[in-house]
């Protein structure tokens, strides 16, 4: 199994989450996207909605997100959002 | 009680007075520093995060954004001055001041017309003092910057570098802030905020293989959303850093005046005390003299 993804997720006045995961679904202006160790770089914009994390520990993180942005470089995925605050 | 011994002891009574309200002040700011910090502390993941993507999106596309290329003549300038509300901060207003005056000589040696935009009351008090004009300015709320100010400031000059020449827009974008480096020290510092100066851009290693981005709808309309945020971030962090230096440099203000105040405590205790001996030597004097004179007289 390829290594696993550095993900986190900022709102504009604190680090909301921060850790390793398998998978990251977001959606963005054109659509969901999943993403998986290995994905090419990549930056999108995020349509406000949910984010999903599937951290390694098996624990499932779920962020709403409102203006931002994704990032995907060399498997560190970034989800900033000016708004953005954990579900669960 | 001698006239000179009154004076004196006015005087301690001033002295304390003033050392009370000074000292209160270094404990209120010596606690606000730290929660300033932690806000510094607590912004810079989001505004490294996107100082990353926008030198990502800028350094690995080549689209040409108004905002990230240069005009080919730049007229107007504008600068943000980020002082404080209220004074008794040391030097902390006046050399961010004195930096934006010179930054303001330098543009117009250039040749370029300066447009000023203000934060906080020093400013604007050192602009209607000197009957000079100001683009727009906010007051109000420097030591604790929410994130709403730092919105209505960006969307004000994103929109003046938006507009023509002719319309009153403007063609660079500086800011004039204090930097937090230390308790003791706060640099003033001087950052073009736009047209953009990567300087994060990280060089993509020699053997490695270009990093092909893919932007998603497409680079434009991905800048076209990043830089409003990346002004907005930059701006806040301005604030914050700013609010945080405020603090210290208030802190370090008030206990340099508290220390004095003890001096002149201390001092005009002395001369009351010469006072009041020399006061009574005299009496005592007047006495012996008093009792001399009727003992010979009899």
């Amino acid at each position: 199994m390829a290594s696993p993804l550095t993900v986190s997720v900022v709102s504009a006045d604190q680090e909301i989450w921060s850790g390793e995961a398998s998978m990251v679904i977001a959606k963005t202006v054109e659509g969901e996207i999943g993403i998986l160790a290995g994905h090419e770089p990549m930056l999108a914009i995020l349509a406000s909605g949910e984010v999903r994390v599937n951290a390694t520990g098996g624990e499932r993180i779920v962020a709403r997100a409102d203006d931002g942005f994704l990032s995907v470089d060399n498997d560190v995925v970034t989800i900033v959002a000016r708004d953005a605050e954990l579900v669960k | 009680m001698g006239a000179q011994l009154r004076v004196y002891r006015s005087k301690i009574k001033s002295a304390q007075t003033t050392k009370k309200i000074t000292r209160a002040m270094e404990l209120i700011s010596a606690s606000r520093i730290q929660k300033a910090q932690t806000r510094v502390a607590q912004t810079t993941p989001y505004s490294r995060a996107i100082t990353r993507a926008v030198s990502a999106v800028a350094t690995y596309s080549n689209v040409d954004h108004p905002l990230t290329t240069e005009r080919e003549k730049l007229d107007t300038a504008a600068i943000v001055i980020f002082t404080s509300d209220r004074g008794l901060a040391g030097a902390f207003s006046s050399s961010i001041l004195k930096e934006a005056e010179s930054l303001a000589e330098l543009l117009r040696s250039e040749g370029k017309k300066v447009v000023y935009y203000l934060v906080g009351r020093k400013a604007v008090g050192y602009f209607s003092f000197r009957k000079r004009d100001s683009a727009k300015s906010w007051t109000g709320g420097t030591d604790q910057p929410v994130f709403e100010t730092a919105k209505e400031i960006a969307d004000a000059v994103v929109e003046a570098y938006n507009l023509d020449d002719e319309e009153g827009g403007v063609d660079e974008i500086h800011l004039v802030f204090n930097r937090f480096v230390s308790m003791v020290s706060q640099v003033p510092e001087v950052v073009r905020l736009l047209p953009l100066e990567i300087v994060e851009g990280e060089e993509p290693e020699t053997n490695e293989v270009f990093p092909l981005y893919e932007f998603e709808p497409d680079a434009e309309t991905v800048l076209d959303a990043l830089l409003p945020i990346y002004v907005e971030s930059r701006i806040f962090n301005a604030m914050l850093q700013s609010a945080a230096a405020e603090h210290a440099a208030r802190q370090k203000a008030m206990k340099s005046a508290s220390d004095n105040a003890d001096n002149l405590i201390r001092d005009y205790t002395r001369l009351a005390n010469n006072a009041r001996q020399s006061e009574i030597t005299q009496q005592i004097s007047e006495i012996v003299g008093g009792a001399d004179a009727l003992a010979s007289a009899k």
